[in-house]
């Protein structure tokens, strides 16, 4: 570490930073988006300025002013304060949703695939039948059995048992995969127990496949729970994106032209819903670098797109 | 296909099962729910339920099994009590066509579409479809009944081009005239629009990935070697393949598609099966929702059934394998 690095000195100071910076755009801005709306679910009831469900005599929703930056319901309650409040309670719903089913989609693909065999048809056979069973209706069905006061864990429960397929065959055709390799095999040979086999050489080599299905699970959670809660069959006590919309469209937002009542929590939600998308899009690309963004290329200044025949340049041959 | 055959008559058995067992795991009693809410129910009718759901003395759960198993072969769904004493069966079969036509047709266009702007937009890589579809991105992203608030707000009441919900007008009786199918198609519109718009993204990027990492195979640039025409490589010989992941999916998606029209029938008060569904749900009638369910859950693993079908047809591979 004398002569030679001067050079080499900064990549080794700050191999941090670096790696961020190579990150594709798409999961910086993903990335982004939801760490600021995870900041304002854990902040948000501390810096909101009003009760969200404090009404006023008032009758009509009052628009954007100085002292309701988002304007009012039509009760008179701040539309800031109920989207500063309501946040945090889906952020916390899809959260909790996408942990339970990733890890029950972890247990299932890795114990599928690794055990194989007649295991791997059971399992393999109760998630593709898991995944054809029309999850909407049937959370309908079953949020409607339960009353109406049962607070967020069922919900989330009941949201998972039904989110987490997708993961699990993934997971189960990487682990497939896996369970052939060389390292396994030497790992076996020396005498680890299947458990260590899994969980230190298996698991850590499938670390973005499960990243990628715990973004897909909590993306699902969001549109899912704050559907059920527009329309009326998950509970509605308390403040979420979800209940927002549900009494803005009961009160008929819409109908009297109030977009600021009824466009923040939607909005909030498809920037919620984009955030993640782009995030997974992003660990597409990490993991297949061919779609990544090259755009058009020029040869010899006439457009070339990775589709058309390779160029033959002919005045090159004289 | 016998394999897969298999599979979904497991699938449909557990669609039946699960549908006996949630009203006799859930907390509270439905049926004494359902004779405080609708105190003009005979008394034939509280035993009725009472055998339908399992409460008192009804014998061993496996002999109520069978008799729910034996009821269903007779296609016997019980009786609505909210719309007492219509069967469960005469209510499905009212609202079943309506959103088979609408959820149908609005599928059939957004994959369709939504596969070949996949592959414009893998053909043009970088052009400005290529460039435009994040923006898609941010409808497939965005609650979809967010989306149909929005569309009523600007085409209905702002623009007053389309009808504000319902299947027809109000006053017409359904029936085979000219003035009910007019009125019925123009309902049809902005919901089928709605539904195009926001399914069609997920078809179009799916399309659009596999088709780029096809047009790198050896197999397109032997093509390209031929001197054949772009669109004859990118149509004949990468689209054909690419497109059987999107068919693969398509058997995938219908879950989604299905979330998707009850949605829709919710916020267009569209007389199809997820409204009634989300009425019986709202209104406590424990019998109406589980009939619901129950067709709807057949319905898409036959949807299923035609899509792996389809797949076997178009892949000659999965043909092989289906015949060895």
């Amino acid at each position: 570490m004398t002569a030679v690095s001067p050079s080499l000195a900064p990549v080794a100071v700050a191999p941090s930073r670096q790696r961020i910076r190579s990150l594709p755009l798409k999961v910086k801005v993903g990335g982004g988006i939801l760490g600021s709306f995870v900041l304002i679910a854990i902040i948000g009831p501390v810096i909101a300025p009003y009760d969200p469900s404090a009404t006023t005599l008032q009758v009509t929703p009052l628009p954007p002013n100085l002292h309701h930056l988002l304007g009012t319901t039509a009760s008179g309650q701040d539309v800031l304060s109920q989207l500063l409040v309501g946040l945090r309670s889906t952020v916390v719903l899809a959260l909790m949703t996408g942990l339970i089913a990733t890890v029950l989609a972890v247990v299932f693909g890795l114990s599928a695939g690794f055990l194989g065999g007649f295991a791997d048809e059971a399992l393999s056979l109760f998630t593709n039948v898991f995944l054809v069973l029309p999850a909407l209706p049937l959370l309908i069905v079953l949020l409607g059995y339960l009353p109406a006061s049962s607070g967020q864990l069922p919900t989330a429960i009941v949201l998972s048992a039904l989110g987490w397929p997708w993961g699990a065959r993934v997971i189960r055709a990487q682990t497939l995969t896996l369970r052939k390799r060389d390292y396994v095999a030497a790992a076996r040979e020396s005498g680890e127990r299947t458990w260590r086999i899994l969980l230190f050489e298996i698991l850590p080599n499938e670390v973005s496949l499960i990243a990628a299905s715990f973004v897909g699970v909590v993306l699902y959670a969001i549109l899912t729970s704050v559907t059920l809660a527009f329309i009326g069959v998950s509970s509605f006590s308390g403040w979420s994106l979800g209940t927002m919309l549900y009494w803005a469209e009961g009160q008929s937002a819409i109908q009297i032209g109030a977009w600021w009542w009824y466009s923040p929590p939607g909005v909030a939600a498809a920037l919620l819903g984009m955030s993640l998308v782009l995030l997974n899009f992003g660990l597409d690309e990490l993991g297949n670098p061919r779609l990544r963004d090259t755009g058009q290329r020029k040869v010899r200044g006439r457009a070339w797109r990775p589709s058309d025949p390779t160029p033959v340049v002919r005045e090159g041959l004289v | 296909m016998v394999r897969r055959l298999g599979f979904y008559a497991v699938a449909a058995w557990v669609a039946v099962t699960v549908n006996f067992f949630i009203p006799r795991a859930m907390p509270g009693n439905a049926v004494d729910t359902m004779m405080a809410k609708y105190p003009n129910l005979l008394p034939a009718a509280q035993k009725a339920l009472d055998v339908e759901f399992g409460v008192g003395h009804q014998g061993s759960l496996m002999h109520q099994y069978w008799v729910y198993l034996g009821d269903l072969t007779h296609g016997n769904l019980g009786l609505s009590v909210n719309l007492y004493p219509a069967s469960v069966t005469s209510i499905l079969a009212q609202t079943i066509p309506w959103t088979l036509a609408l959820i149908g047709t609005a599928t059939v266009i957004s994959f369709a579409l939504g596969t070949l702007l996949g592959i414009l937009a893998a053909w043009r890589r970088g052009g400005w479809l290529d460039q435009v579809l994040p923006a898609f991105t941010f409808l497939q992203a965005t609650p979809y009944f967010f989306l149909a608030l929005l569309a009523i707000e600007l085409f209905s009441l702002h623009w007053r081009i389309f009808p504000i919900g319902q299947g027809y007008t109000l006053g017409l009786l359904p029936g085979w005239n000219w003035a009910f199918i007019h009125s019925a198609l123009y309902h049809s519109i902005l919901p089928a629009l709605t539904i195009i718009v926001t399914s069609m993204a997920g078809w179009m990027l799916q399309m659009r990935n596999v088709m780029i990492t096809t047009i790198g195979e050896d197999y397109v640039l032997a093509a390209q070697a031929k001197g054949l025409s772009s669109r004859r490589v990118i149509l004949a010989y990468a689209a054909r393949n690419a497109i059987l992941p999107n068919i693969a999916g398509f058997a995938l998606a219908i879950g989604f598609v299905v979330a998707g029209a009850l949605v829709m029938e919710i916020v267009f008060s569209y007389p199809g099966v997820g409204l009634t569904l989300y009425n019986a749900v709202t209104s406590d009638d424990y019998p109406l929702t589980q009939g619901i369910f129950l067709v709807i859950s057949f319905a898409v693993l036959g949807a299923c059934l035609i899509a792996d079908a389809v797949y076997v047809f178009a892949d000659p591979r999965a043909r092989t394998r289906a015949a060895s």
